[in-house]
């Protein structure tokens, strides 16, 4: 008897399901075509620029008591979560100084590498802190301020038969990269005959480095310092290579007036060695204090500068996740 | 192993709170795309051409978008396009029933679709009328066909909303790997065990439906 209760009870819904979608007719359908038809159109207007500002005022910011600031919450020490819920790192200690310079309330946005400049574009952050590396392209789509970290490529190789100079690898010898990261288009443009070995991810990557498939292993220099540090029997012969590119935040283009109080920030707290003490408390434990000079940019002052900008990002591949970062990216694009 | 940096702070809160949200919007997204998939099903088993096209085109989108992509077209298109701003929650329950209510509404056609015609014309021909005929004898058949397929649909569905950490939604994946990441030199074994906690939580979670689908489908056998 009551076993099939559920039953009766769904096959009337069911039923009743039928009966009202015959009698309405297709007004769900031109519904479910309507919706179709604002995603197609949806796609092809993300390119055109609305006329409307997207970004928020600084005015409107300090009106509102809130700020979102878009950062990493799985880069440690840059841009994490500690085991209690706290956003910590390099990144979040700046932005934590600058809520409270501002006056207001920071809620922090946890951001991927992919999606970091759609959040600008969409003023769904007011700010961008995730280890946002300068670049010509990405410069176009949204406005930098002034750098406070340097990053380059560096190459680790095994203590024995460290690699000082690029120049020292014999021609069988293969050198470790990660697909899509700058340490990859920079070796094959700029150093088109040593072979190259490619991996997808860090993990592999670091797997086949350990086992000694390659003499040495080129990735962003604070990737290669880490890794370093961390395996005692690894080296950073080459910390600095090939074009000094610069970490900043950044806000929506056109944001000017956020734009000149953030580099004003900076500039200020240039004075006091803000940089510094951010790199002391969060940086110095993978890093040490060796690299702090060449890490640190203090008042948005590049010591050693060159203009020329990496095609492409270089944390993103810095990642365990950089396939999934890759592919997210190129999907986000091909949604264009 | 890794277990020990789930108990540190409140990481083991923090991971089923992340659970929370993966739920919250997998059921949401799921108890709308049955009805309306149903809905749309039943449309589409009645061949109108009209209808036809535009569930083929509906269908096809969905079936060739990457869940990846149509998130970020809602998340962030919609803002860039008109100007409205989605809240990322929001933004995740349409993907997910825009995606469920299209699987879901095939399923349904392809079930109505596979009774044989001598059904209804035996049923009609035993004096049931229209109605009649899809309450007793119809829709049973229907629901029992469709149960395995739905609950596939279904827990697929839980899996994939960890898609939604890319618009900025900490879900249950994120929080594990904020917390590897978090560890990554005081435990740099952490993964295993982050990971391995983490398919339990999932298997918690989707395991009582494909029981509960099991019992149904016995239930109904006959």
């Amino acid at each position: 008897m009551k076993k099939n209760n559920l039953k009766k009870i769904l096959a009337a819904t069911l039923t009743l399901a039928l009966g009202v979608a015959t009698l309405t007719g297709c007004g769900s359908a031109s519904a479910k075509e309507g919706s179709a038809e604002q995603t197609s159109s949806d796609a092809s207007a993300t390119q055109e620029q609305s006329d409307s500002k997207v970004y928020r005022t600084l005015d409107e910011i300090k009106e509102s008591g809130e700020i979102n600031i878009g950062v990493f919450s799985d880069k440690n020490p840059f841009g994490y979560v500690d085991e209690n819920g706290e956003y910590q790192g390099y990144d979040v200690y700046f932005a934590n100084k600058l809520g409270e310079d501002l006056g207001v309330k920071i809620n922090f946005v946890s951001t991927e590498a992919a999606s970091r400049v759609e959040y600008l574009e969409t003023g769904k952050v007011d700010i961008v802190l995730a280890n946002f590396t300068v670049t010509e392209e990405r410069a176009e789509k949204v406005d930098f301020a002034l750098p406070y970290m340097n990053v380059a490529l560096g190459v680790v190789s095994p203590k024995d038969k460290v690699i000082k100079d690029l120049s020292e690898i014999k021609p069988d010898d293969q050198v470790i990269v990660i697909s899509g990261t700058t340490a990859e288009t920079y070796l094959e443009k700029n150093y088109p005959d040593i072979k190259l070995q490619k991996f997808d991810t860090y993990a592999t990557a670091k797997t086949s480095f350990e086992n000694g498939t390659g003499v040495a292993w080129a990735n962003d220099n604070t990737e290669v310092i880490a890794y370093a540090i961390e395996n005692p029997g690894y080296e950073v012969g080459i910390p600095s290579l090939g074009s000094q590119d610069t970490i900043a935040p950044a806000v929506s283009k056109g944001n000017s007036t956020l734009l000149d109080w953030i580099n004003g920030e900076i500039e200020s707290l240039g004075k006091e060695n803000f940089f510094h003490a951010d790199y002391e408390a969060t940086l110095i434990d993978t890093y040490g204090k060796d690299y702090e000079e060449t890490l640190v940019v203090e008042g948005g002052k590049v010591a050693d500068t060159s203009s020329e900008a990496s095609s492409d990002s270089s944390e993103e591949a810095s990642s365990a996740a950089s396939s999934d970062a890759a592919e997210a990216s190129t999907e986000a694009s091909s949604a264009k | 192993m890794g277990f020990e940096v789930l108990l540190k702070g409140n990481n083991m809160l923090r991971l089923l709170t992340g659970l929370g949200v993966s739920l919250k919007i997998s059921f949401v997204s799921v108890a709308i795309s049955i009805v309306l998939g149903v809905i749309l099903g039943i449309l589409m088993a009645l061949k109108n051409p009209v209808i036809t096209v535009i569930s083929r085109v509906y269908l096809e989108i969905v079936r060739i978008m990457p869940q990846m992509v149509l998130l970020f077209i809602v998340y962030f298109g919609t803002t860039k396009a008109l100007g409205i701003s989605l809240e990322a929650e929001t933004a995740a329950v349409i993907v997910f029933s825009f995606w469920g209510t299209a699987e879901m509404a095939d399923l349904v056609r392809g079930a109505l679709l596979s009774i044989p015609a001598i059904q209804y014309e035996s049923s009609i021909s035993l004096g049931l009328n229209r109605l009649q005929t899809y309450r007793y004898v119809i829709v049973p058949q229907i629901i029992r066909r469709m149960i395995p397929l739905s609950i596939n649909l279904i827990t697929r569905m839980i899996k994939t909303t960890s898609l939604v950490m890319m618009i900025g939604i900490v879900e249950v994946l994120k929080v594990g790997q904020q917390i590897i990441e978090a560890n990554r030199k005081a435990s740099p074994t952490a993964a295993f065990g982050v990971f391995l906690v983490i398919f339990l939580l999932y298997f918690i979670a989707c395991w009582p439906i494909s029981m509960l689908s099991r019992y149904l489908e016995k239930k109904w056998e006959n």
